[in-house]
């Protein structure tokens, strides 16, 4: 009856295309553009070997967006908890097999591909909360005992990602699931309790921290005292950027960057490259793209006729918001560097593919905006 | 869809609250990139600037000394260096173990490298050995596709061609010591040499230049990228000395296996012709950086090869003093030329006996035999006439008794005693006893080589007070202004009686009895004049008198007496001076003056063929002069002094 249902409202392929937001994807590729220029003047004007390797992830990426967006978001509604359960199985499995890389056990390695499981999770745990989320009643909200479900549907893969150690990604997993806690309804009174008890406990997670992540957070509060050493990287950073002043130093001509002073130049860093080559304006214009996506987000979000839609929607604006300012506050010595690509730009495919899907989840969203969906997955069920 | 509706009324207000947020948390990112870009953009750029731009000092050529002939006496070498640069080369040790085939490495050497191989980047070239032979150096290059990362790098360093004979003069130049650091980064260039004594101490300034720099941009590593910006700065200045080489080499020569000193100067200009202190030293080992033991050597060496005697020396000027003495009484009057002693072999003054050096005396004696002879009875005699007072005035006129003012470093002052002084220093009143030994130019009187040369030079160029330089110019920092003929003070002296004392010195080398006739020169435009004296450096006991005195060689060196002896030539129209003093040589006639007579003899042939080169041709033709540099053309006539 329902799969009948599904079938009945699903909308065919052209009025899909019809209603895909193209501006927004042309949004994306003008931020993508941007990536692609910086990792062509990191390479000293070519595009190997960045450059072009990015094109061709993004290219793929985009594809995968749009068959994202093309499937029907009750798809992803009854599959979320499964897709879920998945990447905590895959997030577990990394603590026992994955590849030793960068000091952090990250990626399953696939043979051909590497799977980075937290990336999946960053999506999969929208998607499950979302799911969660949607089938509930203010008055349900209002239960504590409601709540607890959700809370460990966040604390489970967050633990894991913490023992990897990715400090980034938790803190991206803890603030996201947070948002989508917000916009569903959760009093917030019960944010300061929870925040009350995090702070109680924080000499306690302190200890569940590696040298190096506690190192980083030591170094962010004092980095001169250690120039050349951790603290070197945000030092260098805030010269290239300072001295990219308002216009910049031009294409391709960022001295810091070119000569090795930048460290991670393609990578995390690539906003202080962009800074330093084409100043505040240059800056300015790619945030102006970000923000521009992020208002795309919640007009999507606030648009559409289904809770789920709504909360996926924010859920996936916010992880991307999360993203961007966690990279741009790192790379300008307000937070600890804890290793966030720009999102979009970085170079890089984990986190482009996790972006990627997200938007793909957003698009279907728009697309289906008008669907009513019930409490499990129909029309008619609320 | 009630339910629904205020669902999404509800998530609306949230999403508008959260979207605030995040609105507030971007403006913290608009407002932070505009602290750093636009209000401390500067301080940013500067820092960026400092990471990026390295700047190198050049240092600049040291300035070449040449003598007055233009022939280099100081002058730069290339230095070749072996460099590894440990990141052209797969396996160091392998290359090292090839090389040590070519040149020997010593375990502690190969050590010290592998320890700078791993402190310096791998691109920094780590220096393997300094002051390479040209044959290794060929050596390696032949090899050079064997040994990957080895490499050959040219430096500059100071070289001195002669030596051991020019050392005194020269001095020296090694590296900076710390008390020698001033500020000026130059000193602190690693290998960079300053002059530590000699003329390249005094000059040092000027020889040195002014340094360069170079602006390289580099990378985080500190390779250099590119050249931003090169200066190439002031290579030092070209010091002209009045020093004539092969005079200075004959001199040496004639002084080996001795300790003594050799001046010759230009008795009108103040020219110093050759200065030469023996032993010598190898300046170029300072340059390299002398082991302990070498220096120990040096240092110990009762010879004292480390000092100039020419002016740095003291020593008793024995007879060479008795021109002063006769100068002195022949204007106080208290004799004539005609005036006579009569030399016993000693004379008495209270209870002490003051001997000649003659045993059984001179007889009669006169003025011209009392210095040709070098009669002791006589000098005695006139100084108790004469006075101290009037002696010292006498001496400090010609030269005596302060320094000259000679540009090098650790010149003597001498010491001319008198009543006063005496007091001041030993605290007694003087007695007339002393005024007898200053007669002879023993007791209290010290001089130096220098001032013995100078006082000849002052007793024959018409007794004007000539001053002795080393430097062709006066130099300063900022001028090079060419010595004229220096207006020389008159120190009024009588010429009937410099006539008189020069006749002298004439028969003490040209008249048979004359003490130094067996070194006469006997080509007659060069024939000399001078006085020989043997000063006595120990005191000679009543009972050593009476049984029978000592002769030199049968006593230890450093009591044997100093062979001196002061001269010039031609005898007839003075040019030039010297003083020969030979430490513990033994008489002056036997000794000194051979040395004398020699060197004389070249200088005067060497002008000569110089002054009839200078006819003929533009040229050189003189085999052992030559001359390097096209620039001096002009200024060779300065060599025949008052053309």
């Amino acid at each position: 009856m329902a799969i009948e249902y599904l079938n009945k409202s699903d909308l065919s392929l052209s009025q899909k295309l019809w209603r895909l937001n193209w501006l927004f994807v042309l949004v994306l590729l003008a931020t993508a553009s941007v990536g692609f220029a910086m990792l062509y003047s990191a390479a000293n004007g070519s595009l190997e070997p960045w450059a072009g390797r990015q094109i061709l992830r993004f290219s793929i990426g985009i594809g995968l967006m749009l068959l994202v967006a093309m499937t029907n978001l009750r798809i992803w509604l009854k599959y979320s908890y499964v897709l879920y359960l998945v990447a905590l199985v895959l997030l577990g499995a990394v603590e026992l097999g994955g590849t030793i890389g960068m000091g952090a056990q990250r990626w399953i390695d696939l043979g051909a591909v590497n799977l980075q499981p937290s990336e999946l999770m960053k999506v999969a745990l929208v998607l499950a909360l979302a799911r969660y989320f949607h089938g509930s009643n203010i008055e349900e909200i209002g239960r504590p005992l409601f709540l607890l479900p959700p809370m460990l549907m966040v604390a489970a893969p967050t633990m894991l990602v913490l023992r990897q150690p990715d400090l980034g990604t938790a803190v991206m997993l803890v603030i996201g699931s947070g948002a989508i806690f917000f916009v569903a309804g959760v009093r917030i009174w019960k944010f300061a309790v929870l925040l009350v008890a995090t702070l109680i406990s924080a000499p306690i997670s302190w200890q569940f921290l590696r040298e190096y992540q506690k190192q980083r957070v030591l170094t962010f509060l004092n980095p001169e005292s250690d120039p050349l050493g951790s603290g070197y990287h945000i030092i260098q950073s805030k010269i290239a950027l300072g001295s990219g002043g308002l216009f910049g130093k031009g294409f391709m001509q960022g001295s810091q960057s070119h000569l090795s002073f930048l460290p991670e130049k393609q990578t995390d860093f690539i906003f202080t490259m962009l800074a330093e080559e084409f100043g505040l304006i240059g800056g300015l214009v790619l945030l102006g793209l970000y923000i521009l996506i992020l208002a795309y987000g919640f007009s999507i979000a606030n648009s559409s006729r289904n809770h789920f839609g709504r909360l996926v929607s924010m859920g996936v604006t916010t992880t991307f918001f999360l993203y961007v300012f966690i990279n741009i506050a790192m790379v300008m010595g307000l937070i600890p560097v804890v290793g966030v690509p720009l999102p979009l730009v970085s170079y890089g495919g984990t986190a482009m593919m996790t972006l990627l899907f997200g938007f793909g989840l957003l698009l279907s969203v728009h697309i289906n905006r008008d669907e009513p969906i019930g409490r499990r997955g129909a029309a008619d069920d609320f | 869809m009630q339910r629904d509706n205020e669902r999404h009324k509800n998530f609306s207000r949230r999403a508008a609250m959260l979207a605030g947020g995040k609105a507030v948390l971007i403006s913290a990112l608009v407002g932070r990139m505009y602290f750093l870009q636009v209000v401390e953009s500067k301080r940013y750029k500067t820092l960026a600037d400092e990471n990026r731009v390295n700047f190198r000092l050049l240092a600049p050529l040291r300035g070449r000394i040449v003598d007055r002939f233009g022939v280099p006496i100081a002058d730069n070498q290339q230095n070749y260096r072996v460099l590894l640069i440990p990141e052209q080369t797969d396996d160091i040790e392998k290359t090292l173990l090839r090389l040590g085939g070519l040149i020997p490495i010593s375990k502690s050497e190969k050590r010290y490298i592998m320890r700078e191989v791993r402190r310096k980047r791998s691109f920094v070239p780590v220096t393997l050995r300094e002051n390479l032979s040209w044959e290794d150096v060929a050596r390696i290059e032949v090899n050079s596709p064997d040994l990957p990362g080895i490499m050959i790098d040219v430096g500059q360093s100071r070289f001195y061609p002669h030596a051991i004979e020019t050392a005194h003069i020269l001095g020296y130049v090694a590296a900076v010591s710390e008390g020698e650091v001033t500020g000026d980064p130059l000193l602190e260039l690693p290998g960079f040499r300053i002059g530590k004594s000699g003329i390249e101490k005094v000059y040092d300034r000027v020889l040195r230049g002014a340094s360069g720099s170079l602006q390289v941009e580099v990378n985080a590593y500190g390779r250099v990228i590119r050249e931003l910006e090169r200066n190439e700065g002031q290579p030092g200045t070209r010091l002209h000395l009045t020093i004539d080489t092969q005079l200075q080499k004959l001199a040496s020569e004639k002084l080996r296996g001795e300790s003594g000193s050799v001046v010759v100067m230009d008795i009108y200009s103040g020219d110093v012709l050759a200065m030469v202190s023996t032993p010598g030293f190898d300046p170029n080992a300072f340059n390299k950086g002398l082991s302990t033991s070498e220096w120990n050597a040096l240092v110990s060496n009762d010879r004292s090869p480390l000092i100039n005697k020419s002016i740095g020396g003291h020593y008793a000027p024995g007879s060479t003093f008795k021109m002063v003495v006769a100068l002195a009484a022949l204007e106080k009057g208290v004799i004539s030329s005609e005036s006579e002693v009569y030399c016993s072999g000693e004379t008495k003054l209270g209870n002490a006996t003051f001997h000649c050096w003659k045993r059984g005396g001179h007889g009669t004696t006169d003025l011209k035999k009392g210095i040709s002879q070098s009669c002791d009875v006589y000098f005695y005699e006139i100084a108790k006439r004469t006075g101290i007072e009037r002696i010292a005035e006498m001496a400090r006129r010609l030269g005596f008794g302060a320094r000259l003012g000679l540009d090098l470093p650790g010149e003597k002052p001498g010491l001319i005693p008198s009543d006063e002084w005496k007091r001041l220093v030993i605290g007694s009143p003087w007695q007339q006893g002393e005024t007898l030994l200053a007669g002879i130019g023993q007791g209290y009187v010290l001089t130096t080589p220098l001032q013995l040369a100078v006082m000849t030079a002052r007793l024959v160029n018409g007794g004007v007070a000539v001053t002795p330089h080393l430097t062709r110019d006066i130099i300063s920092m900022d001028s090079i202004v060419r010595r004229n003929k220096v207006e020389n003070r008159d120190i009024g002296l009588i010429p009937s009686h410099l006539a008189l004392v020069r006749d002298a010195m004439n028969s003490v080398v040209n008249v048979p009895s004359g003490t130094a006739f067996n070194s006469r020169i006997k080509k007659p435009e060069f024939r000399m004049g001078g006085k020989t004296g043997t000063a006595q450096v120990r005191r000679i006991s009543k009972q050593e008198r009476e049984n029978r005195v000592l002769k030199n060689n049968e006593l230890p060196w450093k009591e044997r007496d100093h062979a001196l002896f002061v001269g010039f030539a031609p005898v007839d129209s003075p040019r030039y001076a010297i003083s020969v003093v030979v430490e513990h040589g033994g008489g002056g006639s036997k000794v000194a003056a051979p040395i004398a007579r020699d060197v004389l003899e070249m200088v005067q042939r060497r002008n000569v063929a110089w002054a009839r080169n200078k006819q003929s041709s533009g040229e050189p033709a003189i085999s052992n002069v030559i001359i390097s540099d096209s620039n001096d053309k002009s200024r060779r006539g300065e060599f025949g002094h008052g053309d």
